[in-house]
């Protein structure tokens, strides 16, 4: 299975996307994943985008999704990553 | 964790006999000396090498500075990756010292992330941390630590001070008895042959009937082509 289900949710004052749930590629990186979501919000680039997982951590722009869906997903199908403007959980 | 004590302070002393040299591609007014150091392998190469970066800026003008960045044998060196798994993984075969060349322009923006200052190592470390935990024990250690205890570990190794880290770091290494092991074991399989990052799964410290598992056991599961049929050791 290369391709993944996560889920997107904004926090605090980022905007919301209307479709949450995307299909990615396991290799797809937080870097690439980021710039996807900044570019479907229209976020000016001088704003920054931080992603969550786990409402814990923010994970290296390098590393890959799928690690996420692998050892963080909801029984093994859905992966939730949260995106903010702001640094949320530190 | 008290048994491990000088296990814990071999890793954590752990040195890297490093010589750095100026890239003939940077534009200097006299000859740069190259400079030598001792890195600590479980630090990062940005948090120690203000020394070599304030050494090479002394023979440059400052028009010819951009931010420095690090390079092996024509690999960019990944400043967030721990200093000993760049040199286990790019450089384990060479004489030592490890010649690294220094550079101040042309960053690779594709294969390096930026870290403007120390603040962004932090970031990324206490990052690592919160990852770790969240495996060990749903998150719950880290998040039940205050900010000050956050940033003694950050100042621990940030200052290479061993005790300072490890006053803390041992509330994150504890399990409760009767679970023997933490819920998952954190770990990344680097590989010098993959484009990857780095492999990650979830790996249980106790097979299903009770038993304990090894490095063997999860390389054995997870990274077969590490282990040898006759059970040695692959270099990889």
């Amino acid at each position: 299975m290369r391709v993944i289900d996560v889920l997107l949710k904004a926090v605090s004052d980022a905007p919301i996307m209307k479709t949450k749930k995307r299909s990615v590629e396991r290799g797809r990186t937080v870097q690439s994943l980021a710039q996807f979501i900044s570019l479907f919000l229209k976020l000016d680039p001088s704003e920054q985008l931080f992603i969550y997982v786990s409402q814990s951590f923010s994970p290296s722009p390098h590393q890959e999704v799928g690690v996420f869906f692998e050892c963080f997903g909801s029984d093994g199908k859905l992966c939730v990553l949260r995106y903010c403007k702001s640094q949320a959980w530190g | 964790m008290a048994d491990d004590k000088d296990v814990l302070r071999d890793v954590w002393f752990g040195r890297i006999p490093a010589c750095f040299t100026l890239s003939p591609e940077e534009t200097t007014e006299r000859e740069a000396e190259p400079y030598y150091l001792l890195l600590p392998r479980v630090s990062y190469l940005t948090l120690v090498t203000d020394k070599v970066k304030k050494h090479f800026l002394r023979v440059m003008k400052a028009e010819d500075v951009e931010e420095m960045w690090l390079e092996y044998e024509g690999t960019p060196l990944k400043w967030h990756y721990p200093i000993g798994v760049l040199f286990d993984l790019h450089a384990s075969n060479t004489a030592l010292p490890w010649n690294v060349t220094v550079h101040f322009k042309n960053f690779p923006e594709d294969d390096l992330l930026h870290c403007a200052s120390n603040s962004v190592i932090e970031a990324h470390f206490m990052s690592c941390i919160k990852e770790a935990d969240a495996l060990k024990h749903k998150g719950q250690v880290i998040n039940d630590m205050q900010k000050k205890d956050h940033k003694q570990l950050w100042m621990g190794l940030q200052n290479d001070k061993f005790d300072q880290f490890w006053a803390m770091n041992r509330k994150l290494m504890e399990y409760p008895t009767e679970e023997g092991g933490f819920r998952y074991i954190p770990f990344r399989i680097y590989q010098t042959m993959s484009d990857r990052p780095f492999i990650q799964k979830l790996f249980r410290p106790v097979s299903p009937e009770g038993h304990t598992l090894t490095l063997g056991d999860l390389l054995k599961e997870l990274f077969p082509a590490a282990i040898c049929a006759e059970g040695g050791w692959h270099q990889r």
